[in-house]
């Protein structure tokens, strides 16, 4: 699958995204909220990193972050040999035509007072000098590409159904042959029947025209599918980063472990002799985490250290990385 | 469970009409169930195959117009609900059928107190006195595993967080002890972790009060963990009815064998490419004269067409509304 010699197309060290919270008469800044503190990965050129982690716990804000959608607060991306961290808008320009993004609610991501040809054809416009057939032709090419039917380019957004409507979404973001797209949470807020059409859409596409996708999706058995190597996120931290299959057999953070045995899965046998772990609680504010390690408030693996330390992200087998106080090597492996 | 007991609450042909001014939209169409004491009933189905419809019908909750119940008797308790008068319908609900709704924020009033709003159903239905309701508010707090339930019975809803708000819904659901719960998509709207503990609640709370639950959900998943019987539903219809084991080990229709094949698992052999079911879920503007699910379907023939399958007993307890037999491989007789 992921061979040794495949270069990063993405590498994010230390990504921060704080939001200040303003209150009072003055609109003082009294604090702020860590949504992505502190996030380092990789994303491998054709590889799918999957990004899993409940709501609130800063998976969107980090892949909108990564493309610069917001001014970051610290940290380093580099995109396809650019560093955009802090490169301004004006400079990002001309290289957003490689990095792209799917989102979530198809619904709100397409501006229902425009056609459909409208709505693929705009980054053509922004960002090429194509000639009107031109554009016309690479159009009814992309919604061939995306199983849309072409006789439909005059319509508008709503004669479409979700899963259609994410289409129109997918042929957007590819108009422009982007390297690198954010798919985020893209089959949501679709039925199942209709999930597995755009998974196996976006599987076709990265084959036909070698993307790179961070997928960002709360779905664990949809992730399973679609990613080569996980990362999963709590509290606006990556915990745990694994290849696909390590991370669902054998998983090494506590919360990764409580998160997989919390998925129900569709077998009656298996849901019912199978011993689940049930974390107490609720996920802390972000405005506000605990001291130490952000998940010792739920952790059922929680030592003194926790309280008081955050653990190091590391690598703690060859691909492997975890932040956890079980890890380290000082400290002898307890529970 | 008992098989022959009599069951709680018997649906028999219930059909309901949206007039629009597209054209009617059928969203139930001849739907009959009963559910029996202690057990829980899950209903699947993906968004508009009428499963909330149903539900929302039996307890004439949908406003007419533009909703028109057609057919159908509903008993609870000696009573057809569609026949009641309003006031006797009240009594019912939120008395001795409780109601959880899938969404906790819309569904709790935001002026209120949670308190408040518990208490309200003990007073109303059960005329308990203040002091009396203001207890049994807090034991059921506590009984839905809320911290703290004496200072948090001030709060408001805007105060708990999701799971949390999803705990009081359960406790105003069962303010009176009812006999029947219907659960509406009941942690669709939570994180899987908060999911797990809402479900070991429910679990825990179904054996300690002994109500009967009709579970409504679009995941199999959750049905596979908790359900003892299941519905599922297509186009306004139950396509397949099975106890939980039959219907994952040997489904029947083919709705219901491509759902559980499109589905991805986090456990076992991971799939090269995921099945799809190709298609679009049905319009319901058309009448109900053929199967819902034939243009979708990899073995529907001439007469799916053209008449609209009943429900064909395939095993005990175990119904599929389909006229292809997937054990012979071919029609089944008329």
């Amino acid at each position: 699958m992921l061979d040794q010699t495949v270069k990063p197309l993405v590498r994010v060290r230390d990504l921060k995204m704080h939001f200040p919270i303003h209150a009072g008469l003055l609109r003082r800044r009294v604090g702020e909220v860590k949504a992505v503190d502190g996030v380092s990965f990789d994303v491998m050129e054709g590889e799918t990193l999957g990004l899993v982690g409940e709501s609130g716990c800063g998976k969107s804000t980090c892949g909108r972050a990564l493309l610069r959608l917001y001014d970051i607060t610290s940290g380093d991306i580099t995109i396809d040999g650019h560093n955009i961290a802090t490169m301004s808008q004006n400079k990002l320009r001309p290289l957003r035509p490689t990095m792209q993004m799917v989102f979530q609610d198809p619904q709100a991501s397409l501006n229902p007072r425009m056609t459909v040809e409208a709505i693929i054809r705009e980054p053509l416009d922004e960002h090429t000098s194509l000639s009107a057939e031109e554009k016309r032709d690479k159009v009814a090419a992309l919604m061939d590409a995306v199983g849309l039917n072409r006789k439909f380019a005059k319509r508008y957004p709503h004669a479409f159904s979700g899963g259609q409507r994410q289409r129109i979404g997918i042929a957007r973001a590819l108009a422009l042959n982007p390297k690198f797209i954010v798919c985020d949470e893209p089959i949501a807020a679709l039925d199942v029947s209709i999930q597995a059409q755009v998974v196996n859409l976006l599987e076709d596409l990265q084959e036909q025209f070698g993307l790179t996708y961070l997928f960002i999706s709360h779905d664990l058995s949809m992730v399973r599918h679609i990613a080569t190597r996980v990362a999963v996120m709590y509290l606006g931290k990556i915990a745990e980063l694994a290849p696909r299959e390590a991370l669902y057999r054998d998983p090494l953070h506590p919360y990764t472990k409580a998160l997989l045995s919390a998925v129900p899965e569709p077998d009656p046998d298996l849901a019912r002799s199978t011993e689940r772990v049930i974390l107490k609680g609720d996920v802390p504010s972000p405005s506000n985490p605990p001291k130490g390690c952000n998940f010792c408030t739920r952790c059922p693996a929680v030592m003194d250290i926790c309280k008081q330390i955050d653990p190091e992200y590391r690598q703690v087998q060859p691909g492997r990385f975890v932040a956890c106080h079980l890890f380290n090597e000082t400290t002898t492996t307890a529970g | 469970m008992p098989e022959a007991a009599a069951p709680v609450l018997d649906v028999q042909g219930l059909k309901t009409v949206f007039k629009t001014r597209g054209g009617e939209v059928h969203a139930v169409n001849d739907v009959s169930f009963s559910l029996r004491p202690g057990e829980l009933l899950g209903v699947v189905g993906e968004s508009g195959s009428g499963k909330s419809v149903t539900m929302m019908s039996l307890l004439g909750l949908l406003p007419s117009p533009p909703a028109e119940i057609r057919h159908g008797c509903v008993m609870f308790d000696g009573k057809d609900l569609l026949q009641v008068k309003p006031r006797t319908l009240r009594a019912v609900r939120g008395g001795e059928i409780g109601f959880v709704f899938q969404d906790p924020m819309t569904s709790l009033n935001p002026v209120y107190t949670v308190g408040m709003q518990i208490m309200e159903p003990l007073r109303k239905h059960m005329g308990l006195s203040k002091r009396a309701a203001a207890t049994r508010a807090r034991e059921l707090l506590e009984l839905v595993g809320i911290p703290d339930a004496q200072r948090r019975l001030d709060d408001y809803p805007h105060q708990f967080s999701g799971g949390m708000r999803q705990r009081v819904m359960i406790a105003i659901a069962l303010a009176c002890d009812p006999k029947v719960l219907i659960a509406d998509e009941p942690t669709t709207a939570l994180d899987v972790t908060i999911q797990a503990q809402i479900l070991d609640l429910m679990l825990g709370l179904r054996e300690k009060l002994g109500m009967a639950v009709i579970w409504i959900t679009h995941d199999l998943g959750v049905i596979a963990g908790i359900a003892d019987r299941v519905l599922v539903m297509y186009g306004g219809q139950i396509v397949e009815h099975a106890p939980v084991g039959d219907l994952f080990r040997d489904p029947q229709h083919p709705y219901t064998r491509a759902l559980l094949k499109t589905i991805p698992t986090i456990s076992g052999e991971r799939a090269k490419r995921l099945t799809v079911i190709e298609g679009q879920p049905p319009l319901m503007t058309e009448a109900p004269n053929a199967c819902p699910f034939r243009a979708r379907c990899d073995v529907a023939f001439d007469r799916c067409a053209v008449e609209n399958p009943p429900r064909y007993p395939v095993g005990p307890g175990h119904d599929a509304a389909c006229f292809y037999n997937a054990r012979t491989k071919g029609p089944r007789d008329a």
